[in-house]
This record gives structure tokens, sequence and C-alpha cells, in this order.
């Protein structure tokens, strides 16, 4: 052991501690951490990547057969794969994004999350930094997911496709900020797993991932239209098909950012509350 | 100079229409530069005590100030100027990412702490080097040896040279070389630093061979207070279980009055007392009941340890109730180092 004694620079510890430079800083020093972290166990990285690209292979030609004899309201039969692909991107982005709450389960039991509590980093930028590591995570994997659609036939122009990303990335920062959120309250992996299930599964259903709801009777109509995902999907499909500029879309995008304040409001209270 | 100074700290917690009152209204002084020990069983409020302290908490009613910053007004303040170093037992380890590497953590405490790249890098070298982890900076968390990981979650702790540090249960779990390296660690920081030193124990050989002072806590409020050794002559002896099997009550009435036998009392068979110089005292005894037609089934001679000095200031052990099932298996450890502890005097 030496008997140097270095003191911290007291400068830099008094410094304001509030402000957006400040927090966009803490949010990316949170950030690297978390996407270091994950590149270091790419393996749900791509597990993550594989369901959808296995939909796509093993449930696309079914899809693509009834689409092409005209079986299917809403699907265009000379390119079904642009009804498909938007729906699978959603599904990457709810299963991707939903279980993330795991992993704030097991930084608790770390002992992290109360380690970085006690810095002065803001809690805001605690959950921010994950946010923005799974929306860039979810990001990569969309755009694996629709190079991988183009090899089976999808036709988009970029512009339609970028808007759908945009979609996805919004989708993500949502379910991972209500993941995190409800992982953190719970503080069980036991408890989070049924509930996400619960909670994501009909959401999907409901969503017309897999085929247009307008095949379904009025009731089932109705209750999807209670919930989120179709609008989203909706909006993607017509972004796909190259139309920007009407009620569809504008729908869903203020169903998904609708969905992302309130989502970001919520994990906020639950970051920022004392004892979490 | 009062580094820390809390008034009627308390914390009450509601779950199931049940209201339990943690921590009932706290009161304590630690002076810059002091070890202080906070000493309790699992359960009696030294982590909600703590917590509180650090910001984690907020208590539900009480005053503090805390490395010149007042708790409820100025959290961040005092986050800036203290460290922290959670406890590493029950459901939660001590605060390093079991997949991050060794470098990574100190690295990243330091920005947390608004340390440039540069400064976080030089504190983190110094630190390294001060705890015995040079060379293992680019290990995985997980593959450190137990006392290795509490080391660097002390580290972690002190990277912005802090003038307060929070201890809870720094070596509750580790084996007892571990432990008597990890008090010189902590027992050199306050002699290099001048750090002042708050920790939470529920060992007696600990706060001992430690702490200036101790504060003893039991279901929410300090019960006694003052150097170790004034603790320990409080039991002065040593504690003397004999289990009968004969009529327990007669054996009691012998023993009572029997040169150097202080307290002593029945529970079932077996008969406890504090006994002055326990060991001489021992044949004298074990002739007495012999005379009487009474035989021994087992013999025991300890120390006072925590256990007992609780014990004598409660009048229950420290083990009659713990109150948290899911810290089950630190209590085993708890036991298995209480005795290896005792085997080594």
């Amino acid at each position: 052991m030496t008997a140097t004694i270095v003191t911290a620079p007291q400068s830099a510890a008094e410094q304001d501690q509030s402000g957006p430079v400040i927090f966009l800083a803490d949010t990316m020093l949170i950030f690297r951490r978390q996407l270091r972290l994950s590149l270091r166990n790419p393996v749900w990285v791509i597990v993550g990547l594989i369901q959808p690209v296995l939909y796509l292979a093993f449930f696309g030609p079914l899809l693509a057969r009834i689409a092409s004899g005209g079986g299917m309201p809403g699907v265009s039969s000379g390119n079904p794969y642009g009804f498909f692909v938007p729906g699978l991107l959603i599904q990457l982005g709810l299963f991707g994004a939903a279980f993330v709450g795991f992993s704030i389960i097991a930084d608790w039991r770390a002992g992290v999350i109360e380690r970085f509590r006690v810095t002065p980093v803001g809690r805001m930028a605690l959950l921010a930094g994950r946010v923005l590591r799974d929306v860039v995570t979810l990001s990569v994997q969309a755009v694996v997911l629709v190079l991988a659609g183009l090899a089976f036939g999808l036709r988009a122009p970029l512009a339609g496709v970028l808007i759908g990303l945009a979609f996805v990335a919004v989708v993500a920062v949502s379910l991972s900020a209500l993941s995190y959120t409800v992982g953190l309250l719970l503080k069980s992996e036991d408890a989070l797993a049924p509930l996400i299930n619960m909670i994501v599964v009909p959401l999907m259903l409901l969503s017309g991932i897999m085929l247009p709801m307008t095949l379904g009777p009025a009731w089932l109509r109705d209750v999807a239209r209670a919930t989120p995902f179709g609008y989203i999907i909706n909006a993607m499909r017509d972004a796909f098909a190259g139309h920007y500029f009407n009620s569809i879309v504008a729908e869903g995008i203020g169903v998904s950012v609708g969905l992302a304040i309130v989502c970001l409001w919520l994990a906020g209270r639950a970051f920022v509350r004392e004892n979490a | 100079m009062a580094i820390i100074e809390a008034h009627g700290l308390a914390r009450t917690f509601t779950s199931r229409r049940q209201t339990v009152e943690a921590v009932r209204g706290v009161d304590l002084t630690v002076r810059q530069g002091e070890i202080v020990g906070f000493l309790g069983p699992n359960g009696a409020g030294k982590t909600t005590t703590l917590r509180m302290l650090t910001t984690l908490l907020r208590p539900t009613a009480g005053t503090a100030t805390v490395a010149g910053a007042d708790l409820l007004r100025d959290p961040v303040g005092v986050r800036r100027r203290i460290g922290y170093v959670p406890q590493a037992i029950g459901v939660t380890a001590g605060g390093t990412d079991p997949n991050c590497l060794v470098g990574e953590e100190m690295a990243i405490q330091g920005r947390l702490y608004r340390l440039s790249a540069g400064q976080a890098a030089e504190r983190a070298r110094l630190l390294t080097d001060q705890l015995e982890l040079t060379g293992l900076e680019d290990r995985l968390c997980k593959t450190l040896s137990g006392g290795q990981r509490r080391r660097l979650d002390i580290a972690l702790g002190l990277v912005h040279a802090p003038v307060v540090v929070f201890l809870d249960e720094p070596t509750t779990g580790l084996d007892p070389q571990s432990r008597s390296n990890l008090w010189e660690h902590i027992a050199g920081l306050r002699a290099r630093l001048g750090t002042t030193v708050f920790l939470t124990t529920h060992y007696l050989e600990e706060a001992d061979a430690l702490c200036d002072r101790v504060l003893v806590i039991d279901n929410g409020k300090i019960i006694a207070e003052g150097v170790p050794e004034e603790l320990k002559r409080r039991i002065s002896g040593d504690v003397v279980t004999l289990s009968v099997s004969g009529d327990p009550a007669r054996a009691k009435a012998i023993l009572t009055g029997h040169p150097g036998v202080r307290e002593i009392s029945a529970d079932g068979r077996a008969i406890r007392m504090t006994v002055e110089h326990g060991e001489e005292a021992l044949p004298g005894m074990l002739r007495a009941l012999d005379g009487d037609g009474i035989t021994m089934e087992s013999i025991q001679l300890a120390r006072p340890t925590l256990d007992d000095v609780f014990l004598t200031l409660t009048g229950r052990s420290l083990r009659d109730d713990s109150p948290s099932g899911s810290q089950g298996p630190a209590e085993t450890d708890d036991s298995a180092l209480a005795s290896a502890g005792r085997s080594h005097q």
C-alpha cells in the first residue's frame, strides 16, 4: 500500500448536477455500459432475431400463397410481404423489448441499482440509458429483418421502410420503459415472466400481425380497436405501401407517441421513487 | 466536527395494511475521522437507518445533516460527498455487475461521480493498488473471490474520495482471513485519508477490531452506545452453558452463588451462566454438581459475543427471532463464521 494522499478534484465534483447536458452525458454513460454488456453476450440479441426470421421463412410462404389467390382482404396479392414484414417488426419490438425487465431485476440483485442511485447521477438517466440501448439493439435487429424480408420478396420504398423502423423504435421505447418499471416494482423473475406474457400475447394477437383483423367478426374488431398496436401496424403497412400522408399514418403516430409518453411517465415515477 | 448528525430519524413501512416501525427515532452523531459501528441483529433497523442516511430511503420523520448537506433538502449534495457500499448478503449483492470487467466498473464509477476520464483512470489505478486488486482489471467481476469482490465493492465506494463512507455489513460472508484483511484496509482508510467510516455489523469482534465507538440498535431504537471495551465490560466473564440430565432447577440452585457465577438462567435442561474466569471456575462447578448426583450431558464455554451482549441488554438472543426468512442463508453463514472465529480463540 502506498501512502499517497489523493483527493478527488472538488471542482469537478461540485459542478451543477442538473441540466440537459449533464442528463445526456449521464445517459450516454449508462448506454455505453449496457451496450458493452449486450455485446459481451450477444446470444440474446441473436435469439431475439431468430423468431421473426423463422416466421418469415416458415409462415410467410403460406400467407403469400393465400394472398396470391386473392383470399386476403387488405393484403396486396402482388406484395404480401408488405403486409407481413411490418407485423413481424412489431412482433420483434413486442417480444424484444417486453422482456428487458429481467435485466433490471438482475441488476437490482447485484446491488448495481442501489450503487448507482447513491451517485449524483440523475435517476432518469439510469432509465434513459437503458432504454436507449434497447432501442439501438432493436433497430439493428429490425434492419436485419427488413433485409431478410427483401430476400423473400418484400418490395417497399426506402422512405416507407425508414418510417416503419421509426415506429419500431418508438414502440421499443414504450415497451422497454414499461418492462423496466414492472421489473423494478416486482423484483421477481417468477412474477415478471407470466405477467409480461399475459399482457404481450393478447396485444400481439389483437394487433393483426399474422392476418388482417378485417377477417374477424365485429366483436373481435371492436376489441382490437381498443388496443394500441393495430393502429401502429396499419400505419406501418401504409408506409411500406408508399402512403405517408393519410389519417391511418397520423393515427399510428398519435397512438405510438402517446403510448411512449405514458410509459416513460410511469417509468420515470418508478425510477425516481425513493424506495425502488 | 460532526460529519453525521441525525435527530429523531424514523421510518415506517406499510405493507398489506400492516404498519411496521422499522426505525423509531434514532439520534446519532459521528465526528470527523471516527470509525463507528452500528451493531444489531437482522431486522433491527441498521440497514434502514443506513439507507436513510445515504438518501436511498426518505425518513418518515426526523432530520439529518450528512457531510455538511441537509439530508432532506439537498440529497444530491449528500450523494456527491458520501461513499456507499451496499450489503452483499441476503437478496442483494454488493454492487458490482457479475458480467462487467473490474476495470470497467472502476471507470464508470468515477465518471458517474463526474470525474473526467483521466481523473477516473487515475483514481482507479490508485485504489486498485491500495485495495490489492492490481492485475485483476481485465477479469469479470463474477470470477473474483469473495474477498476480492468485496474489496472491489469498497474501492467503488471510494472512487470520488468521499469524506465519509458507509459500509453495510462489509465482511459478512467472508472467510476469517479475508475479514481481517478487510479490517486492515478499512482502518487504513482513516489512517491515510482521515475518512470517516460508518459501518453496520453483527460481529462483536468486528466492532472490537475496528470501531472507535459502537451504537447498538434493536427494534428500531439505539439501546446502547460506547466503546467496544465498555460494551464487553457489561458482560465481563465467559458464557458457560451446561446441559444436565438431572433436575435443572436443582442444578441452578446449586450453581447460584457459586464463586465467579454472575448471571444464571435455566432454559429447559440447559443452564446458561456468565462466569468470571470460566475455564478456572468450571472444574469447581462440575465437582459441586457431581457431589449432588447431577450428571452433565454437555458443557460449552465461550467468550462473550454480540449475542451475549444482546442477551444482557435485551433479555433476548440475537438468533431467537430472525425476522425475515429471506435472510436465512446469511444467518447460516454467520453462525458458521462465529463458531469458526471462536475456535481460533
